[in-house]
């Protein structure tokens, strides 16, 4: 499904990630993990376009997508949810989820603005489609909530309904568990599964060991932007130079 | 209630004051004030499409007004051109050029974009003022033509009120559904996160070309409205002031808000009218009124209006439950 192969990225004069490939199966659900400042987020962002990789080539099913600009993307079925939590703060939690569904409607400024009846009924379309994803992920409750109103929990949340719009082949989450409770993180657990189950393939980047054992299928470590280890989760937290990274080999 | 059918029964409401106004008005004073108002409407509008919506700031927005003010006048007075066909040369041009500056200054976001499309109203200001053989320089370009169609001239008060309202409330509906398409909520995304809205497939480079080359062009309708219905334009119309005045309309009323530009270009239509006493000193009123409405409403007014409205609503209900 995504194929990474001979990644590099420098920074001025930081390697930030050097010789990275890796491989996610279709259908899986794919952990990377890794100290602080292994690369991660580096990662997530070349392959979604947002930085160009100094050298290396990333393919999305046969595709080559490594110089595509971001907004070409989406329409591939590739979309990612961000670290930070990157809501649409000001518009619904509704408008939020049909965002998601721009790939999927085509009428233009001047169809829109004279609300043309083919506007008319693809604008019906992205509000049933969007209320669909929110029932998905639980959030009907809060459609006409304003997003920057929801609690940190629901905003994450809220973040894979708008991805999930999409109809992506591929969801790249970045550390989604990253400020939830326990509680919250058991439902993410579960909402990942109900993402998987429904044919989509994951790659979390995330630090909660717990979260990432439970779910995933594979896990790849990263250290110091270089590719230390990868396999099922089991192995990954009985391999020695992981359990070295992770607590210093002193 | 839907919120589409609320939103049409305001309009038609908003529609039905305006055509009726007149009616109630005795003299030519306060329409002719009222014209300026629905020019500086749609000037708002058009602002606020570009800063309200899609977050991307333009401090020389003037400059189509002008442009487009200029092209009609040149057209209809030099070359014998009929003023409608003016209007659409105008707005066509403005689109083009629009479109050929908006390609690569839109890369810039912040205060790098306020510099560029204030660079750019000072070189179109310039121009007006500089081309003396073409646009009559300082001294302005009179004699510009009055629209007309057919027999019917629009050359008094009463038939310049029903022009331009007509066309600016056109402006405002398909405003309004553009808004709420979309294009509106991509534009809206692009403004809270364009990292994110890209991800979602938003083309924002192109969206934000657009948009700006869409407010050119309303602007430059409303210039050609504005040359048409005063026979006279005169450089200083549309400087850097003029500019700032519009960005004042749009913060004032709202941002993202189409009633709310309507809103705060009558005020600042109107307020004039009293600052007179103050000359020159005018533009510290506004500025002032910029600092106290970011600091204490940055909603503008018209959702100032709409907390106190909530708020009130919000009285009368706790006080009907606790008298149930």
């Amino acid at each position: 499904m995504l194929r990474l192969e001979g990644i590099t990225k420098i920074f001025g004069g930081l390697t930030a990630l050097e010789d990275v490939s890796l491989e996610v199966k279709k259908g899986s659900i794919t952990g990377v993990i890794g100290p602080n400042g292994a690369g991660k987020t580096t990662l997530f962002n070349i392959v979604t376009g947002l930085y160009t990789q100094t050298s290396g080539k990333v393919y999305l099913g046969d595709k080559n997508i490594s110089l595509l600009p971001t907004e070409l993307l989406a329409a591939l079925g590739l979309v990612r949810t961000f670290q930070n939590v990157e809501l649409f703060g000001k518009m619904t939690v509704l408008e939020n989820v049909m965002v998601g569904l721009h790939t999927k409607s085509r009428s233009g400024i001047i169809s829109c603005a004279f609300k043309l009846p083919r506007q008319i009924k693809e604008e019906k379309q992205i509000k049933e489609k969007a209320l669909h994803w929110l029932e998905f992920t639980g959030l009907a409750a809060e459609a006409q909530n304003t997003a920057h109103n929801l609690p940190f929990g629901k905003g994450r949340i809220l973040e894979i309904a708008r991805a999930l719009a999409v109809e992506p082949q591929l969801i790249l989450m970045d550390e989604p568990a990253a400020g939830l409770n326990s509680q919250e993180t058991a439902q993410l657990a579960l909402l990942i599964r109900k993402i998987r189950e429904s044919g989509v393939t994951i790659v979390l980047v995330e630090h909660d060991m717990d979260l990432v054992m439970d779910v995933c299928d594979s896990v790849i470590v990263l250290n110091l932007g270089k590719k230390l280890a990868c396999g099922t989760p089991r192995e990954i937290q009985e391999n020695k130079a992981v359990i070295a990274a992770y607590l210093g080999d002193g | 209630m839907t919120k589409e059918k609320r939103e049409i029964i305001i309009f038609l409401i908003f529609t039905l004051a305006v055509l009726i106004t007149p009616f109630f008005l005795q003299g030519s004073y306060f329409l002719n004030v009222l014209v300026f108002i629905g020019i500086n409407t749609m000037l708002a509008v058009a602002l606020n499409l570009l800063l309200g919506y899609a977050g991307q700031i333009s401090l020389g927005h003037a400059a189509f007004f002008g442009s487009g003010a200029y092209i009609s006048a040149i057209l209809t007075a030099r070359f014998g051109l009929d003023p409608w066909l003016a209007l659409g040369v105008a707005a066509a041009a403005n689109g083009v050029l629009a479109f050929v500056i908006g390609f690569p200054i839109l890369k810039l976001k912040g205060h790098y974009l306020a510099m560029a499309t204030l660079g750019f109203g000072i070189i179109m200001f310039i121009i007006f003022n500089e081309t003396v053989s073409i646009t009559g320089g300082p001294s302005g370009f009179s004699g510009i033509p009055n629209i007309k169609i057919s027999s019917l001239v629009f050359d008094n008060d009463w038939n310049n009120y029903y022009l331009i309202w007509i066309i600016t409330l056109l402006v405002m509906l398909l405003s309004i559904n553009l808004s709420q398409s979309r294009i509106g909520r991509a534009l809206r995304a692009i403004a809270d996160s364009e990292v994110a809205a890209r991800v979602m497939g938003v083309n924002a480079r192109r969206l934000k070309v657009q948009i700006f080359t869409v407010s050119a062009v309303i602007s430059a309708i409303a210039g050609s409205l504005y040359a048409h219905t005063m026979t006279f334009i005169s450089p200083t119309s549309f400087g850097f002031n003029f500019s700032i005045e519009l960005l004042t309309m749009v913060i004032i009323g709202g941002l993202g808000s189409i009633y709310g530009s309507f809103l705060g270009a009558a005020i600042l239509t109107i307020l004039p009218e009293f600052l007179r006493v103050l000359h020159d000193f005018d533009i510290i009123v506004y500025g002032l009124m910029l600092i106290i409405m970011t600091m204490y409403m940055p909603g503008g007014l018209i959702s100032g209006l709409q907390q106190i409205a909530e708020f009130a609503g919000g009285k009368i209900k706790s006080r009907r439950a606790n008298h149930a």
